[in-house]
């Protein structure tokens, strides 16, 4: 479901939010598995994608701040070009 | 009662989940942010059926409590609050639906390929604070330290990213 | 009371929930309403004044006036506004605040029921969890207000709550670091030991730094940048009219309240005093009740000073506020964890 959003979306804002979606999803998966397999290494894996991912959502933000005064728009569409 | 609530809890996941991907009723990232929200806390109450207290607890402080309200800072600070509705690409929504598609079934062939039990000895694990905390600084120590070395490089960089007159 | 033993224990374990549950949500809502008198006849008295004192005896009845008020009023919805989040704004700001209640030890016991709604390992985390949900209800009244003074109460809130909720976290450490446990029972057992076991005198820069943060995450002056009247002409509940705006109001109290029981369950004991035996669970129904008394007495105490403080402080200005956050707070909450786990290192 991720994934769809980040492929359908345009706006910037909403393709992070579908990849803290995905990112979640795996954070699920990692504590199933920790449970079913009785070990706890999976929730330690859980805590490391958390962390990493809050360093990203603070890079992303800025960079998404940062384009927003260049380019006054939020759309995916409006940062193709490569020179600002 | 487990069940349900399990049930329960998995439906208003997805369920949030979908609707902050897509939301027929509104344009507006407040509400994806918001129903975003609800999707982790609904998925911090599954940790906490499988166990992982500490995890659930920080599911909701990191994402809720800061991840969220930084999205939403952001949004406030652009000021966009309805999206423009632009033209509908056909051809990229397929090619979206497809490649998703794909990955869906890919998932559900493996898992249904996967024949082995979990092992199922010992008591079911709770992710105490203590337990994860001793296998954090032993186990894991190495990871631990490369993470709080990538929190201090995103740190810096967005302070470089966000200054106002970047040299 | 023998149909009670009967029950089994799922049953019994609910009905008893249920019933704390109940009486915990009325008992804040009293408080509430009479934390709201108390602090008008404390500000009447500190800028002498009289204050209200004309609804039944001393002005008692006051709370029971305004809430009357409150629902006759028009329920008046501005054209301009976003619907759903003005609708939404109001009720999520008060949840946190009961939300809070539910794993702080407000007793020892009666009976054989330990007074605590739910006896979580992981206590005080999950009250930050709930503290930083405390957030939305703000930003989202600045946001479905549509209009510029609500709109920077709530980007100056979401900046506020954010960094103090570091400081207050990074204040939070070194009481588990002794503690060793994040269970608030625990911790509270670990303080019955005299006067001098309170984590208040055993950590007082923490006991500083989280009184200091406690102010910031209830918005009280002299951090009160949110509603701040006289710059932002009340900040982000300026939309707000009738019992919406009374809810608003409410919350503010009852988070004042709930932050007043972090503090007093975390630094100053909790249910225990140090004398008469006081500091062990109860024996009996009597000594139960007085343990709950004390209780509420000592959050008293602390409503009060946040609400003398209120009266004798002026308001920070907004980049003093982030400055005292991020370049005296976090700086000396870290130094404290780095001292105390020196401390602790040096003594085993």
């Amino acid at each position: 479901m991720g994934l769809l959003g980040v492929l359908m979306r345009r706006s910037v804002l909403l393709i992070y939010m579908s990849l803290e979606l995905m990112l979640n999803a795996a954070n699920l998966a990692w504590v199933a598995f920790s449970h079913f397999n009785r070990n706890l290494d999976g929730q330690v894996m859980v805590f490391f994608i958390v962390t990493v991912a809050a360093a990203e959502v603070a890079v992303g933000l800025a960079l998404m701040v940062a384009l927003f005064r260049q380019r006054q728009s939020t759309q995916a569409e409006d940062f193709a070009t490569m020179k600002l | 009662m487990n069940e349900i609530l399990f049930y329960s809890l998995a439906a208003l996941t997805l369920g949030c989940g979908l609707l902050v991907v897509a939301n027929p009723f509104s344009r507006n990232p407040v509400t994806s942010a918001m129903f975003l929200v609800m999707t982790i806390l609904s998925l911090a109450g599954l940790f906490v059926l499988l166990g992982a207290f500490f995890l659930a607890a920080v599911q909701v402080i990191v994402y809720a409590g800061a991840v969220i309200v930084l999205f939403l800072f952001v949004i406030m600070l652009m000021g966009s609050h309805e999206l423009p509705r632009r033209a509908f690409h056909w051809l990229l929504a397929a090619a979206a639906c497809l490649v998703t598609g794909a990955l869906a079934a890919l998932l559900l062939r493996l898992l249904s390929a996967l024949k082995t039990q979990p092992p199922a000895v010992g008591a079911p694990v709770e992710g105490g604070t203590a337990l994860l905390g001793r296998l954090l600084f032993t186990d894991y120590l190495l990871p631990f330290e490369v993470v709080s070395v990538v929190l201090l490089v995103a740190m810096v960089g967005v302070i470089v990213l966000s200054r106002k007159e970047a040299a | 009371m023998t149909w009670l033993n009967q029950l089994d224990p799922t049953w019994q374990f609910l009905l008893f929930s249920a019933l704390k549950v109940g009486v915990a949500v009325v008992a804040l809502l009293t408080l509430v309403a009479y934390t709201v008198i108390l602090e008008r006849r404390l500000a009447a008295c500190i800028q002498d004044r009289i204050g209200p004192n004309r609804v039944g005896p001393l002005g008692l009845l006051q709370p029971l006036a305004d809430g009357v008020k409150s629902f006759l009023k028009e329920d008046f919805v501005p054209g301009h506004v976003r619907k759903i989040y003005f609708w939404l704004a109001p009720a999520l700001i008060m949840i946190p605040a009961l939300l809070t209640l539910a794993v702080i030890p407000f007793g020892s016991r009666l009976g054989s029921q330990p007074l605590v709604i739910a006896d979580l390992n992981v206590g005080i985390l999950y009250t930050f969890g709930i503290v930083s949900l405390g957030v939305y209800g703000i930003v989202l009244a600045g946001y479905a207000a549509n209009s510029k003074y609500p709109f920077l109460g709530g980007i100056r809130s979401t900046a506020q709550m954010i960094s103090y909720e570091i400081a207050m976290g990074l204040a939070v450490i070194p009481v588990f670091m002794l503690a060793g446990d994040l269970n608030l029972s625990r911790i509270i057992d670990y303080q019955s030991h005299g006067l001098f076991s309170w984590l208040a005198f055993k950590l007082p820069v923490s006991f500083v730094l989280f009184g200091i943060t406690a102010f910031a995450e209830t918005n009280r002056t002299p951090f009160d940048m949110p509603e701040a009247e006289n710059e932002l002409a009340g900040g982000y509940n300026v939309e707000y009219g009738s019992m919406k705006f009374a809810m608003f109001f409410m919350a503010e109290y009852a988070n004042m309240i709930a932050v007043s029981a972090m503090i007093v369950t975390l630094f100053l004991g909790g249910w225990t005093l140090p004398w008469f035996g006081l500091d062990r669970p109860a024996a009996n129904l009597w000594v139960g009740l007085l343990q709950v008394g004390i209780f509420l007495g000592k959050v008293a105490a602390w409503v009060s000073f946040m609400i003398w403080t209120r009266w004798m402080l002026p308001r920070f200005r907004y980049d003093q506020l982030m400055k005292l956050g991020w370049e005296r707070l976090i700086p000396v909450a870290l130094a404290n964890i780095v001292g105390i786990a020196v401390w602790l290192w040096m003594k085993s």
